[in-house]
């Protein structure tokens, strides 16, 4: 059963931004989306494993800042022709919170 | 909406790149029918002589499989040919009685081979040369006879020729003209040629005109017959003189057809409803036999069908490569010269080498590479862009590495691309072998750098070796290479605009703010891209300082944190040290920080000033605040910006020095910052012409004299080093502070995003920056004054993060 997690409040995330957040499951990324859309991922880029959460948010992908590797929020994938995924977390926003699952 | 029907006639590669374009940009716009006369998916018909050869396999030349089409919900019916066009009820009729529907008809009929009006040319063994039944036909046919004949020395009728050889036949081939490849290569290249194939074994009847081919016993043919009365045996003949654009089913219908079918820039036949791309075409009275023009139809084309409007297809400058295995040809342009054409060769028979460069106004207008053709991307780069050679002139025959043109750092002395062997490293930052990237071409049909970018990572990180990659991908695709074309070039996907087009767009139209500019210029994607945004947001900020809005989250993590994020996802801090110069009491701060925060490594940079490496992002804010304490500010190592004024000890000091060069340095470096700029800018001054301070391979180098100083501009000591260049000089130092700053501001103003001084200059030429920055005392000071406006006012980032520490922090869950 998803045990879902109170993060911060959504204005503490930037739009097309990301914050870092320590778990007990290792960092995860959590992302804002231009249509205020929250994502969660492993902070671990799949190829060399830069920190996704410092990468630059366009649409629902993120360009990791190491050798841009652009990841999918909605399955984690690299987009074609790279392959790879990092884990994907549940996230929602409710109440003006961002909540994720672990 | 209910989705529009396309029909497209014809199952090649014009047609199908042109849907792949369209569906990148539009993918649900249209229903989608493909009609192919063969009953195979689209194959890679530039590889049908390396299949001859026998060196790849039909399978590996497939560029679209059957799944593609699946995919893509396309109705593939392969095998069927379409007789009738009814425009009137908009649909097409194939042979079988299969019917389809139109609202928009793509006309991609290609070619066919020119068939010799002689008696016999319907005799068993007889066949042109055009698909990959055909060349099964002439494997087989290898398998049974041995006399084979190709009429035609052009480049297919040569790759048959030394195919058939392969397959161990008896080869002769008959040409008309005088000299093979006549219209590709000028006589002195085709002789050289025709000498090397004829070591392979082939043999030539040049000037020879067929008048019949002659049956034997069986009803095959068995001999071929010249106007001149002489002939020889022939059981196979394969016919390459030509091809044809197939305008049949257009003209039937009514198409206006000359040479092809009649086309305007947008690829629309004379019935809007109805596009053509492709061999079938006639383009302002050219038609095309290349696979390179045709795919830049099919991105305009796409465009149009995709209801985006934008682009404009002009015309296409070819080359030619020929794909024989162990010889080497290159052509481009005119190469024959003539009227107001001169000419520069280089000729060296024994050594097998010749080259001839024709020169018109002072351009190159053609090139004819034999035995060495490894300038030749280069060489068609500087054709296709008209650019200027008149300064370059004099070492142009030695190739693009003697003039900057191609990185080859790492590979000197060995950047000949079809010489490496298939072990040989090419990006040494990706660790990507030769036979990496020929095999990634072969098997995903790649043409342009851009793929070869994205499937394997070479030339895709620091780009040192993209001439390198370039020229493998034109040895490797022959005369379907087009290089990129970095004038026009679209600042990426997101758009089809050039750098220069949004530039002037922000300028012109006094856009504020990165949504504005893709609204105006009509982005395809709602957000940009990792790409796009960060460009925009230079330009913004540099055209309308005080005014356009910073938009943090377009910056590059580095920009956005004040720090260079490191491969464990920390970070470096790098105070400013202006000039290089530091005191005891910035040390010890320096010192206390590094202790305090467990700093693991303490670096000098090679500018002169302290890098602390291996700072968790949350302690930044805590770092800057204490470091600032000391009168420390950010020294902007992570940004595309004013990075460090280097300083050797000059008159100050030195028992040489002419000039106070570590003053200067002081005050350039104060003036310039929190100067952001398309990419990193670095100075030096050196107080005398020993120039300790390498002033020589700095985007602005100022070295001192005894009557003033002399300034150079455009070094680069980086991925590929560059000598600055003599700008001017000038006499004292509130002359050097504003000669450099109105250079600066112009390259702020006119560069592209990641484009150092060195590429800006190289692009617009030194004499162009003379006369705006030296010449001319009016334009000099209005960039002058533009530069120290935009720089007013500008806070240490450090300092202003430091205020507001929360974004640094990471969040906690339990």
């Amino acid at each position: 059963m998803n045990d879902w997690k109170k993060v911060c409040p959504l204005d503490e995330i930037p739009r097309l931004g990301s914050r870092q957040v320590n778990s007990a499951s290792g960092t995860i990324a959590v992302f804002r989306t231009a249509e205020d859309e929250v994502f969660a991922l492993r902070d671990k880029c799949p190829h060399k494993g830069g920190a996704l959460s410092q990468g630059l948010v366009a649409g629902k992908v993120v360009t990791c800042p190491m050798h841009s590797w652009k990841i999918q929020f909605e399955n984690g994938e690299a987009v074609a022709p790279d392959k790879g995924c990092a884990k994907v977390y549940p996230a929602k926003v409710e109440g003006g919170l961002v909540w994720i699952a672990l | 909406m209910k989705k529009q029907k396309l029909v497209m006639v014809g199952n090649g590669m014009a047609g199908c790149r042109t849907l792949e374009e369209l569906l990148k940009l539009a993918p649900d716009l249209y229903e989608i029918t493909v009609f192919g006369a063969e009953p195979h998916p689209n194959y890679n018909r530039i590889m049908l002589s390396p299949v001859l050869a026998g060196e790849t396999k039909f399978a590996d030349i497939v560029l679209n499989d059957l799944a593609w089409y699946r995919d893509h919900g396309i109705a593939l019916h392969a095998g069927k040919q379409v007789v009738k066009i009814d425009r009137k009820a908009q649909k097409v009729v194939a042979a079988d009685g299969t019917e389809a529907s139109y609202d928009r008809l793509l006309l991609a009929t290609g070619s066919s081979p020119f068939i010799l009006p002689v008696p016999g040319k319907d005799l068993p063994g007889v066949i042109a040369y055009r698909d990959i039944a055909d060349t099964e036909a002439m494997i087989e046919a290898a398998k049974h006879h041995s006399h084979a004949v190709v009429i035609g020395a052009g480049l297919l009728g040569l790759e048959a020729a030394n195919g058939l050889k392969i397959q161990g036949m008896d080869v002769t081939v008959v040409h008309l003209a005088d000299w093979i490849m006549e219209r590709q290569l000028d006589k002195t290249a085709a002789d050289l040629l025709q000498k090397s194939l004829e070591n392979k074994g082939l043999k030539f009847l040049l000037g020879k005109q067929t008048a019949e081919l002659v049956a034997g016993e069986s009803g095959r043919v068995a001999a071929i017959r010249f106007r001149d009365g002489s002939g020889i045996p022939a059981d196979l003949v394969v016919m390459a003189v030509g091809i044809r654009p197939n305008t049949a089913l257009a003209e039937s219908a009514g198409i206006h057809c000359e040479r092809g079918i009649v086309v305007d820039d947008t690829l629309q036949t004379y019935d809007p409803k109805i596009y053509a791309v492709g061999e079938c075409v006639a383009h302002r009275g050219v038609a095309y036999g290349l696979v390179a023009p045709l795919f830049e139809q099919a991105r305009v084309c796409a465009n149009h069908l995709a209801r985006m409007g934008i682009g404009r297809y002009t015309g296409s400058v070819t080359s030619t490569k020929l794909k024989v295995t162990g010889i080497d040809v290159f052509s481009a342009g005119d190469f024959m010269g003539g009227e107001g054409c001169e000419d520069i060769v280089l000729a060296d028979p024994s050594a097998g080498v010749y080259k001839k460069l024709v020169i018109k106004n002072d351009t190159l207008a053609g090139a004819v590479l034999y035995g060495d053709t490894g300038d030749g991307a280069w060489y068609f780069q500087l054709l296709k862009d008209r650019q200027n050679i008149a300064d370059i002139r004099d070492h142009l025959m030695f190739g693009g590495h003697h003039v900057g043109g191609v990185g080859d750092v790492g590979h000197s002395g060995h950047n000949k691309a079809a010489a490496m062997p298939d072990t040989a490293e090419v990006c040494g930052c990706n660790g990507v072998c030769k036979g990496d990237i020929v095999k990634a071409i072969k098997t995903h049909g790649l043409f342009t750098l851009d793929d070869v970018r994205k499937h394997t990572k070479a030339s895709s990180s620091c780009g040192s070796c993209t001439g390198l990659v370039e020229q493998i991908l034109a040895s490797t695709v022959g005369g379907a290479y087009q290089p990129a074309d970095t004038q026009d070039k679209p600042v990426c996907g997101c758009t089809d605009h050039a750098h220069g087009v949004v530039r002037a767009a922000i300028r012109d139209k006094k856009l504020l703010s990165i949504p504005a500019v893709m609204r105006e210029l009509g982005w395809k994607t709602a957000d940009g891209c990792a790409t796009c945004r960060p460009a925009l947001n230079y330009y913004l900020i540099s055209t309308w300082p005080h005014e356009a809005e910073d938009d943090p989250q377009s910056r590059f993590i580095n920009e956005r944190a004040h720090a260079n994020i490191q491969r464990d996802g920390t970070f470096s801090v790098v105070p400013r040290m202006w000039g290089g110069l530091t005191t005891p009491a910035e040390l010890r701060v320096i010192a206390d920080v590094a202790e305090k925060y467990e700093v693991p490594t303490v670096k000098m940079t090679g500018g002169a000033r302290i890098d602390l490496l291996g700072i968790r992002k949350g302690d930044l804010p805590r770092v800057w605040e204490d470091l600032g304490r000391a009168g420390l500010v950010s020294g902007h190592a992570y940004g595309k910006s004013i990075r460090t004024v280097k300083t050797c000890v000059g008159a100050e000091h030195c028992r040489f020095g002419t000039q106070r060069s570590m003053d200067m340095g002081v005050k350039l470096e104060k003036m310039l910052f929190g100067m952001w700029a398309p990419h990193k800018v670095k100075l030096a001054v050196s107080g005398c012409p020993r120039n300790c301070a390498e002033a020589g391979i700095k985007d602005v180098g100022v070295i001192g004299v005894d009557s003033g100083y002399e300034l150079y501009i455009a070094g680069n000591g980086g991925i590929k080093t560059e000598v600055a260049m003599f700008m001017c000089k000038v006499k004292n130092d509130s002359e050097v502070l504003e000669y450099s700053g109105a250079f600066l501001q112009l390259y702020r103003e006119e560069g592209w995003y990641l484009e150092r001084t060195c590429h800006y200059v190289a692009r617009v030429g030194l004499d162009y920056v003379k006369a705006q920055v030296v010449d001319n005392a009016a334009r000099r000071a209005e960039l002058y004054e533009r530069l120290l406006y935009a720089l007013q006012g500008y806070e240490d980032p450090w300092a202003a993060a430091v205020k507001q520490p929360g974004e640094y922090v990471a969040l906690e869950v339990a």
